[in-house]
């Protein structure tokens, strides 16, 4: 209510009776007024929409066919053959084994310690904001400043890394964590960096889930004797967070298809190993040579991939029946 | 006795603190969670180490928990060092956050608002087709979307860094929902007063959704200043790289020193985590509401 009034107070009269006018004859023109202002609203991102998202998607599209070096304005048809090239490019295949074993590490794990820590901040009595602001805050980091604290403080191969070190109090030699292929000790790098960034902005989504339970769904279960703990968390907790959990889910695995800063920025594009899909048609198709057919297949038969998992998922895990 | 207990104590998820076992388990969780913390904090006490320490204590065998006097000229070391571009780049990086933050939210916040309340029979169809590029992953348009700018001559441009990523669907989408639950009261009254659409938007529904718009400038301006593959790709000359390219750039070559990068790391993290100290509370709104970053 205050709002308004204090606007009225501010408008300048003479803005208003200028505005008067054009008002009365949109206001008479009805439904051809309405027409016009909705593009004056809508027109400037609809415009910009077509021209970022659905051209460049057109454009990829039509270059997929053809053979692209260096070149946005190709001239020889292809037909299939960049598709069928990335189908059997052994890199690519590999590329998404990798991302595979990626989100098979990523996904359960981010989900359960996520959802720990969000138990855990629940239930602490005091200081709650402060543990919660500590695990949120990596978020203020970005995948390049955690990737280069952790290639150069934490995971350094040499003697003065922080997991070197630790390992040497207790006699252990120093491991070279992000070259170590066999066994892939690379991927404990990898997958940390990605825990530390995104745990907390997880555990945010599952507080604001633990809030919207009902506290008489507890009352009920301690009146008809439920024991508190497991049998509570299992037949109350969990399926009250089913909304959450799928949009978790979801989001991770999303997210984990399109991983690329801290691979990139830890292993680095050019290594035959750690090479998930996006750093990989990365380096194909804005390298040193900009093969950028080849490019634009790849990152199609990605895009379709990411939306039949994300529908299969969505369908496994019931995305219909979890409302909002 | 027990059964006020019950009704006017908080309900607990897990567990009650009243008996012997209870108190072993709040011990434990008081544990667990002290280990977490240091855990989660080990990265920021690096940088903070690293980037106020000589490269000696650095790389010294022994571990030194801190540095043995802190090395405040690292920062004029990095600002004199003329193989870095780092003024440049946090200079780009502020106006790629800051226009794009703002372009973003006016564009998508104006859609939004067309779409929830200006009847236009062709409504749905538009918002379909805004919705339908949400199916589309972000980041495997990173080639399709170079494909255009390198035709319009924007690479290593700002305009090539900020503009395309103006359009995002998502945030109008936010918008529209947010819209259709803002109460039309305030705007019928204002309508009677003779304000039109631009008028009832710019005066009454912009100044009463602030909290909305403040919840998504920081989630989105944290998103863009973070932002690396688009900014990598178009980034072609140093001239236009943002923070996180000139940082990137010299962690894969390796021609820096560590204190030197640490220090850079510290200064690039810097406007994160003021926004973090003093808008904390709309960020969390911001991630509860989208439940995705960027």
């Amino acid at each position: 209510m205050s709002a308004p009034a204090k606007t009225a107070q501010t408008a300048d009269p003479a803005t208003t009776g200028e505005r008067r006018g054009p008002r009365r004859r949109s206001r008479q023109k009805g439904i051809a007024g309405n027409t016009l202002w909705f593009w004056v609203f809508v027109g400037p991102f609809v415009i910009g929409l077509l021209v970022f998202s659905y051209l460049p998607i057109i454009w990829s599209f039509v270059l997929s066919f053809f053979e692209a070096y260096n070149t946005v304005t190709p001239s020889k048809f292809v037909g299939l053959r960049n598709y069928i090239d990335m189908l059997t490019d052994h890199n690519f295949l590999s590329s998404l084994w990798t991302f595979t074993i990626f989100a098979i590490f990523i996904v359960p794990l981010t989900f359960v310690l996520s959802l720990a820590l969000a138990l855990l901040v629940n239930q602490v009595k005091i200081a709650r904001a402060f543990f919660r602001s500590v695990f949120f805050l990596p978020t203020a980091a970005s995948y390049v400043v955690a990737s280069l604290i952790w290639k150069l403080s934490i995971f350094n191969g040499v003697r003065f890394g922080l997991a070197n070190t630790v390992l040497g109090w207790f006699g252990v030699d120093g491991i070279a964590w992000l070259s170590t292929v066999d066994p892939p000790w690379f991927w404990l790098p990898l997958v940390t960096v990605r825990l530390w960034l995104q745990l907390g902005f997880y555990m945010i989504l599952f507080i604001a889930g633990l809030q919207r339970i009902s506290p008489t769904l507890y009352e009920a279960a301690y009146v008809d004797g439920a024991k508190p703990g497991w049998q509570v968390f299992r037949y109350i907790t969990l399926p009250q967070l089913r909304a959450t959990s799928v949009a978790v889910l979801i989001l991770n695995l999303i997210a984990a298809y399109q991983a690329f800063d801290e691979f990139y920025n830890l292993i680095g594009a050019g290594a035959n190993y750690a090479r998930p899909p996006l750093v990989y048609l990365y380096s194909i198709s804005l390298g040193s040579i900009q093969d950028l057919g080849h490019g634009s297949a790849g990152a199609l038969i990605l895009a379709v991939i990411i939306m039949i998992v994300t529908l299969l998922q969505g369908r496994i895990l019931g995305f219909g029946k979890a409302g909002d | 006795m027990a059964v006020a207990e019950r009704t006017t104590g908080t309900p607990q998820p897990i567990g009650f603190s009243r008996s012997a076992k209870g108190i072993v388990g709040m011990v434990l969780r008081w544990i667990a969670m002290l280990i977490v913390v240091v855990l989660f904090l080990i990265p920021f006490y690096l940088i903070l180490r690293n980037a106020l320490s000589t490269e000696q204590d650095i790389t010294a065998p022994d571990w030194k928990l801190f540095p043995s006097h802190l090395q405040w000229s690292n920062i004029s070391e990095l600002f004199n060092d003329t193989e870095v571009p780092m003024a440049r780049a946090l200079y780009n990086s502020a106006v790629v956050a800051i226009l794009g933050t703002g372009g973003q939210l006016l564009l998508a916040s104006m859609a939004g608002y067309g779409l929830a309340r200006i009847p236009y029979k062709h409504a749905d169809k538009i918002f379909y087709a805004i919705v339908a590029t949400l199916m589309i992953p972000a980041a495997v348009t990173f080639i399709p979307s170079f494909i255009v700018v390198s035709s319009l001559g924007w690479v290593s441009s700002l305009r090539g860094l900020i503009i395309p990523t103006l359009f995002s669907g998502f945030a109008a989408f936010l918008f529209r929902q947010y819209f259709l639950g803002f109460p039309r009261e305030l705007e019928e009254a204002a309508r009677v007063d003779g304000a039109g659409y631009l008028g009832v938007f710019w005066r009454i529904v912009v100044p009463n959704s602030l909290p909305f718009f403040a919840a998504l400038a920081a989630i989105t301006f944290i998103a863009n200043w973070n932002s690396f593959l688009w900014p990598l790709v178009i980034g072609q000359d140093s001239s236009s790289w943002t923070v996180q390219v000139a940082m990137s750039t010299f962690v894969t070559a390796q021609t820096i020193n560590i204190h030197e990068l640490f220090m850079a790391v510290a200064v690039s993290i810097l406007p994160l985590v003021l926004i973090f100290a003093f808008l904390q509370r709309y960020l969390i709104q911001g991630v509860t509401q989208s439940g995705i970053k960027d």
